[in-house]
């Protein structure tokens, strides 16, 4: 019982995980109609850049991620503002080559930088400390923070979606691109904007991602799947949504693992094809789409 | 020199030419109307002004300054407003939320504030919470136009405000009119509605199949003169 | 009743170009192809062989893609499938390889329909996800199975290598020894297979179906409209493409000789390699993809051994084309010179009445 019941909790924890990996791909598509098959390389990428400033400047993950997130929003906000702002707008096949050429460039640019040697953020005493909820089941502390983590990122993004005037340019631009120019909305900006944002939670779930496990620049891909399937599995449009999303991903992959370590991925991967099949708009989703 | 001109505005989609020369004017506190068929180009004579069609740089001039190239959000900044045919709200704002981003890109000191705009239109306020995709189509078209007016423009554009509503919901809708050019807007009315047009405007323009066929003020011209214009025959 | 305003003012017919002279100079080609072996050295045949399997492949995905409107970064879905299919039933079914080949295909496409039933339900970008998903389950269940060597993945013996019929018949007629006698098969099965899909993806787009698709593809909506069951065509396309993308993986894996899981279900090999061709060469023409494999084999001849430069290199150029050359290289051209070799555009030719004429 107890086992099945530490089953749930480590599930719940991978979701936050998800969650917060699933969290930028939402926001992108939600304001800008972009599905970035980059998405999962960029986490890498910020994860590197906070190892990077980590090494450099002496500095613990959890301080050099506030050094890295104004950091990465610059990054974002420039490449949408000089790339992929072109692919949009058209049709779909620019942005989704477009961004599979960058998911080869980053993989390919890191492993020039860095080799394909497993990187991990060191964070001392943290990584393992966990606390006893009694009758044997524990929960480690770096898997808590992330799912805190996750549940303030997406309160923090649905303040900013439904409270704050760039969020109404948000919301409004996703509506009717063409009514939202006439409202004086400039459009590339607001999707800089939304890059940059999405890049700093991209930055939060690279945090999470490289104190959990071993991380490589190949590993991407992954991270872009398991993303993808929790803003499926949650129902597009919400982002309370994709937390669901991200927590069931987290729990079907648990689950899987427990009964055979091999079969964890792709319990997860099944769960997916799963509610595919039987509420294909998710669980959650919003009426619009 | 008039407020707004159009000098041989031409319009494409794609190869399809829908305006050949259009040349127009709309002076200060005066109240235009264009009237036409269906297919005539009055919706597209509109975009062509608000920007969101582009051409030559001095097919349109605000103020004797050429904004026939500029872009949507650059032609909003300086004062022209549309109220787009078939309202397009926002589904995804409430109403007040719809009435706020109308003020986005043109934060200038005017008249209209989210409480003046209530004030023209009461029934808002009481919905203010509410999902556009629930008020009625009366309701929406005040919304819209009082979206539209939130960025305080100097050139209101209204793309067939009467469309798809009841003769008693148009006149509640045009009796907002007098307020509207009170305020010191001028006002390019998009309208089906000839009876409508010819009550509310200073001057009327006919386009038919992409050309301008008649011109002058709804005084000085016979039914006929309309029929012919209108319909070509 | 006036019957003159019933019928058209002017007869009419649709027109598409070819002509006996195009037929002759392929076959001419083809011929030539064929006959490659007698006068190449094995370096060259091997190369080409790459060559035709990846054009096949891009033109599988160029169908999919440019015409059907379906973005699928999964292919390698099928190409693993077929490669496993063919392991599975020459060393587990003892099945003779040039059937197997045959049967691998067959059997991808019908894998292909359950799994149409389920990734259909997305759309656009989601869609190509979601093929990748699935690409991604046939691997980690591939990697389970056990019988065919499991994660690290298993080998063709010789008694299936040198089982691929003809192989004696040529070692005779060209005096080589038995690995260059069965590069030679596997060539002439590849250049069949690639000649076989260009054939293929010329005569559907030449049929009604292809007038739907290029409806489909220009204006979905209207197309829906106009009664055209666009579930069924697309459908009937991802099945096909699967069918033919997984007797090319079977072709792959019988010339390698050696599958994993890994290689077999490779983004990289399957997917981005002919995503690429494909974008580079021109998208939503047959004519494109060619030019893209030619391309793609000489920077792969002389580039690969940078790496990872390599493929920042392959990243970026497939940007840049997407972004200023939509078109690709193919679009360049034509564009400019007007020219089509394989013509399936259609042209509406009126013909005047004969009082026009002042007859």
């Amino acid at each position: 019982m107890t086992a099945w019941l530490d089953v749930l909790i480590q599930g719940v924890m991978l979701g936050g995980l998800y969650a917060l990996f699933a969290a930028g791909l939402s926001l992108m598509f939600g304001v800008m109609r972009l599905v970035n098959l980059a998405h999962g390389d960029l986490i890498v990428l910020a994860a590197f850049a906070i190892l990077v400033i980590a090494g450099k400047l002496g500095l613990d993950p959890f301080v050099a991620v506030s050094v890295a997130i104004p950091i990465l929003f610059i990054i974002g906000f420039a490449l949408q503002r000089v790339l992929l702002n072109r692919t949009l707008g058209g049709d779909l096949l620019s942005p989704l080559l477009v961004t599979f050429g960058l998911s080869i460039i980053i993989q390919n640019g890191l492993l020039e930088i860095f080799s394909a040697d497993s990187q991990r953020l060191r964070s001392g005493a943290i990584e393992t400390a966990s606390i006893p909820l009694g009758g044997g089941i524990a929960v480690g502390v770096v898997p808590l923070l992330t799912l805190i983590s996750a549940v303030a990122v997406i309160l923090f993004l649905n303040l900013i979606f439904y409270r704050s005037p760039i969020g109404r340019a948000f919301r409004a631009t996703s509506d009717d691109l063409e009514v939202a120019q006439l409202m004086g909305i400039d459009i590339n900006r607001t999707f800089a904007t939304a890059m940059g944002l999405a890049f700093v939670v991209v930055t939060i779930a690279a945090l999470y991602l490289g104190l959990r496990a071993n991380f490589d620049p190949t590993i991407g891909p992954a991270r872009l799947l398991y993303a993808f399937e929790a803003v499926i599995i949650g129902g597009l449009g919400s982002f309370w949504g994709t937390l669901a999303g991200g927590i069931v991903l987290g729990l079907a992959q648990t689950i899987g693992a427990r009964i055979d370590p091999e079969w964890q991925i792709l319990a997860g991967h099944l769960a997916f094809l799963v509610v595919l099949a039987i509420r294909p708009r998710g669980l959650f989703p919003r009426a619009q789409d | 020199m008039p407020l707004l001109e159009t000098r041989n505005l031409t319009a494409f989609y794609g190869d399809f030419q829908a305006l050949y020369g259009i040349d127009t004017t709309l002076d200060r506190s005066e109240t235009i109307a264009i009237i036409g068929a269906n297919g005539a180009g009055k919706s597209t004579f509109l975009k062509a002004i608000a920007g969101l069609i582009r051409g030559q740089a001095d097919s349109v001039l605000l103020d004797g300054i050429p904004i026939g190239s500029r872009r949507a959000a650059d032609i909003v900044r300086l004062g022209v407003a549309l109220v787009p045919e078939g309202r397009r709200l926002f589904p995804s704002l409430t109403v007040e939320e719809n009435l706020l981003i109308g003020g986005h890109g043109r934060k200038v000191p005017g008249a209209w504030t989210l409480d003046r705009v209530y004030s023209l239109f009461p029934v808002l306020k009481e919905r203010r919470l509410s999902a556009t995709p629930t008020l009625s189509g009366g309701q929406q078209q005040m919304a819209a136009i009082g979206r539209a007016l939130m960025s305080n423009p100097r050139v209101l554009l209204c793309d067939e405000i009467s469309l798809g509503l009841a003769p008693i919901v148009i006149a509640d809708i045009y009796a907002a009119l007098p307020q509207i050019k009170a305020e010191g807007a001028s006002v390019v009315l998009v309208e089906q509605d000839i009876v409508q047009a010819m009550k509310v405007a200073d001057r009327i323009y006919c386009f038919q199949e992409g050309r301008l066929s008649l011109a002058g003020r709804p005084k000085d011209l016979t039914r006929d003169q309309i029929h012919h214009a209108y319909f070509g025959s | 009743m006036e019957d003159s305003a019933a019928k058209p003012t002017h007869a009419f017919r649709i027109e598409t170009a070819g002509g006996i002279s195009r037929a002759g100079a392929v076959g001419v080609l083809l011929l030539a192809l064929a006959l490659l072996p007698v006068f190449a050295g094995r370096n060259l045949i091997q190369d080409l062989i790459f060559l035709f399997y990846m054009l096949a492949l891009a033109q599988c995905w160029n169908l999919l893609a440019g015409y059907a409107g379906l973005i699928s970064v999964g292919q390698q879905a099928f190409v693993g499938l077929g490669g496993y299919l063919l392991f599975a039933l020459t060393l587990l079914g003892g099945l003779d390889p040039l059937l197997a080949i045959l049967l691998a295909g067959l059997v991808s496409g019908l894998f292909a329909l359950p799994t149409a039933l389920i990734v259909f339900r997305l759309r656009g970008a989601y869609f190509a996800i979601g093929t990748w998903v699935v690409a991604e389950v046939y691997r980690l269940v591939f990697a389970q199975f056990k019988p065919l060597g499991g994660g690290t993945g298993t080998s063709l013996g010789p008694s299936v290598t040198s089982a691929v019929p003809g192989i004696e018949w040529v070692k005779t007629l060209l005096d080589i020894r038995t690995p260059a006698a069965r590069d030679i098969i596997s060539y002439w099965m590849a250049l069949a297979l690639m000649a076989g899909t260009l054939a293929l993806v010329y005569l559907v787009l030449r049929s009604r179906r292809g007038l739907a698709l290029g409806a489909i593809r220009d204006n979905e909506a209207a197309a829906a409209g106009l009664g055209i069951d666009i579930y069924r065509v697309k459908l009937a396309i991802y099945v096909a493409t699967a069918a033919m993308t997984g007797a090319i993986g079977a072709l792959v894996y019988l010339q390698k000789a050696r599958i994993s899981p890994d290689a077999a279900f490779s983004v990289l090999d399957w997917t981005a390699y002919v995503i690429f061709i494909v974008v580079i060469g021109g998208i939503g023409t047959i004519e494109g993809p060619v030019i893209g494999a030619i391309v793609f084999y000489l920077m792969q001849r002389y580039l690969a051994d940078f790496g990872s430069w390599y493929l920042i290199l392959l990243g970026m150029l497939g940007i840049a084309v997407m972004l200023f050359a939509p078109k690709g290289l193919w679009g360049l051209v034509a564009e400019r010179y007007g020219l089509t070799l394989f013509p399936t555009r259609r042209r509406l030719v009126i013909r005047q009445r004969d009082s026009d004429r002042g007859v």
